[in-house]
């Protein structure tokens, strides 16, 4: 997607449409994501602003049928969307925070569909580039997209400025993407969990070596010294497709979201050591799945330092479980067998 | 005495979608892949007919099931395959299965506002010759797996695939690896027992069985009632 915008490849007209042309498209509007409301948004040389042309269906009742100008606020918020006879994915626990140690992100993997559990093993946590993970929430197609379409931006800013985008500057990329869409019901819920490279300036010197922020591969980055300013270390930013854009220390996203809250409320501190802080992060999903239906199956860990991001084999909660309930079952026999030996002595 | 029934005016809304059951089934092995279809196009109380297999074939080494509304079946396919000349005619080369179930999530997230009513998985080969599968929801959201149901049928069938193929909540197993034998045996056994109690499902079975030879079909009887 991204070398392709960048080389200009546009070799035919029908190359850019989504599909072929059919006989109801002088009806139907298509839309750019990018339209001119946005004028403070940097778009590429060629027409290449577009991450995805949307077909908008025109119904009768809806004002796009009899008018052909376009409004100055965002189209899609005057659709009627047809009514769907499905349900789409929703629900999880994902969970985020900060300690000395770096960053660390947790997902369950379950996603549901009505109710029905559509695939019991899907990456909620997903990779942008080496020092950056998003966790993802809300309609799996929707995040799955919008991931991609960041992933695509982050690059060809890469590949234009040879440096990586700050975490900060990535979410308000992403918030103003999806502020086109607020009112309809795409509905995304992303945590940009990452580390920040260099100083805080935003007429930085460029970094020649473009490798030091390689895209999607967890290298090391060989010993960068950044001034401990604020703007570099770990971040955590919350974007949300209603608009809003928070930074923070610890954020849980989802259904199961108040019960990890309840967890790691009580148990966070910045001391924590990283294995102490992993086990945080499993236990608090584990409360989560427990608790929530819309959440289960295995946890996804990954955690984001200065030298990239790893990631935790995926576990299986079913062993988890049945340790805390022989560990429940123990605390019970030993205080029963006290009380026992109180009424006795 | 009093009628009970309503016997005002009501409202018909037009709905641009339709159900047309069917169940759509893919197993990916080591070397192989199998993309499997029952035949019955039904809506409502009546079948339209009874020899209308649900998959379709895309490349040598690809094959896509797609269940849902037959309307937005046909059309997406004949996009698909549009797409897949086009692809053919600038690089010179046939799509690979990651490649075109990539391609299918963008084109089906570009009607994320009047989507396809279609449930689709796609089964073949990929680079390395291994069998791959690939499931979607209507909207694009996609996923590799070693084996999917989709269709009316899918939650009866994706946990007896869970526990045949997966091995899952079984104690004390041997994880054997699929053999083509055994995989073709059981996605009949399966969709027999699928036409047992669905009532959209039936008819006959159509089996396309992806290997590096090419793409062999079988088609089996299952109960027309």
């Amino acid at each position: 997607m991204a070398l392709e915008d960048i080389c200009g490849f546009e070799d035919t007209p029908l190359h850019r449409k989504s599909f072929p042309a059919s006989h109801f498209e002088d009806t139907a509007t298509f839309f750019d994501c990018y339209n001119a409301e946005f004028r403070g948004l940097k778009k590429s040389v060629r027409n290449s602003g577009i991450p995805l042309q949307f077909f908008l269906p025109t119904l009768p009742n809806s004002p796009l049928f009899n008018q052909k100008y376009r409004s100055p606020f965002s189209p899609y918020k005057h659709l009627m969307t047809v009514r769907r006879p499905f349900p789409l994915s929703h629900g999880t626990t994902t969970l985020g925070f900060i300690f000395q140690g770096g960053v660390i992100a947790a997902a369950d993997t379950r996603a549901s569909a009505g109710g029905l559990v559509a695939c019991p093993a899907v990456n909620k946590i997903t990779p942008i580039h080496s020092h950056l993970v998003v966790t993802s929430s809300g309609s799996g197609a929707d995040c799955m997209l919008w991931e991609r379409i960041l992933g695509r931006e982050i690059r060809l800013y890469q590949l234009r400025h040879r440096r990586c985008l700050s975490i900060r500057g990535t979410a308000k990329l992403l918030s103003f993407m999806l502020h086109p869409f607020k009112g309809t019901d795409v509905c995304v819920a992303l945590t940009l969990c990452g580390w920040d490279k260099e100083a805080g300036n935003t007429d930085s010197s460029f970094i020649t070596d473009d490798s030091s922020c390689t895209v999607l591969s967890s290298q090391d980055v060989s010993a960068m010294a950044y001034p401990s300013s604020s703007n570099s270390g770990p971040k955590l930013i919350y974007v949300c497709s209603d608009g809003a854009r928070l930074q923070g220390d610890i954020f849980s996203v989802g259904s199961g979201s108040p019960y990890a809250y309840g967890v790691l409320d009580g148990r966070l501190r910045w001391n924590l050591s990283k294995e102490e802080a992993v086990s945080l992060a499993r236990e608090a999903v584990f409360r989560a799945t427990h608790r929530d239906a819309y959440s289960g199956n295995n946890v996804d860990l990954f955690h984001i330092t200065a030298q990239g991001w790893s990631q935790r084999k995926r576990e299986e909660l079913k062993e988890e479980y049945y340790r805390d309930m022989e560990r429940r079952a123990k605390t019970v026999e030993k205080g029963k067998r006290e009380t026992v030996l109180d009424a006795l002595g | 005495m009093k009628d009970y029934h309503y016997s005002g005016p009501v409202e018909h809304k037009f709905s641009p979608y339709s159900f047309n059951g069917g169940t759509v089934l893919a197993v990916a092995g080591e070397d192989f892949a199998i993309v499997a279809s029952d035949t019955r196009l039904s809506e409502g109380y009546s079948i339209h007919s009874r020899d209308s297999p649900k998959c379709y074939k895309l490349t040598d080494t690809t094959v896509i099931g797609c269940s849902g509304f037959h309307g937005d079946c046909l059309t997406l396919t004949k996009i698909i395959d549009a797409r897949l000349k086009m692809y053919k005619h600038s690089n010179n080369k046939t799509m690979t299965s990651g490649a075109i179930a990539a391609m299918l999530s963008t084109i089906l997230y570009g009607r994320r506002f009047f989507p396809y009513y279609v449930y689709n998985i796609i089964g073949g080969l990929d680079e390395h010759g291994k069998g791959a599968v690939y499931s979607f929801d209507p909207v694009g959201s996609y996923q590799r797996d070693t084996y999917k149901a989709g269709g009316s049928a899918s939650a009866m069938l994706q946990p007896l695939l869970d526990n045949q193929i997966g091995f899952k909540n079984m104690e004390g197993v041997q994880h054997v690896p699929l053999t083509q034998e055994k995989a073709v045996q059981l996605v009949k056994d399966v969709f027999i027992s699928a036409a047992e109690r669905d009532v959209y499902t039936g008819d006959a079975l159509r089996l396309c069985i992806i290997t590096k030879e090419g793409i062999k079909e079988q088609t089996v009887a299952l109960r027309k009632d």
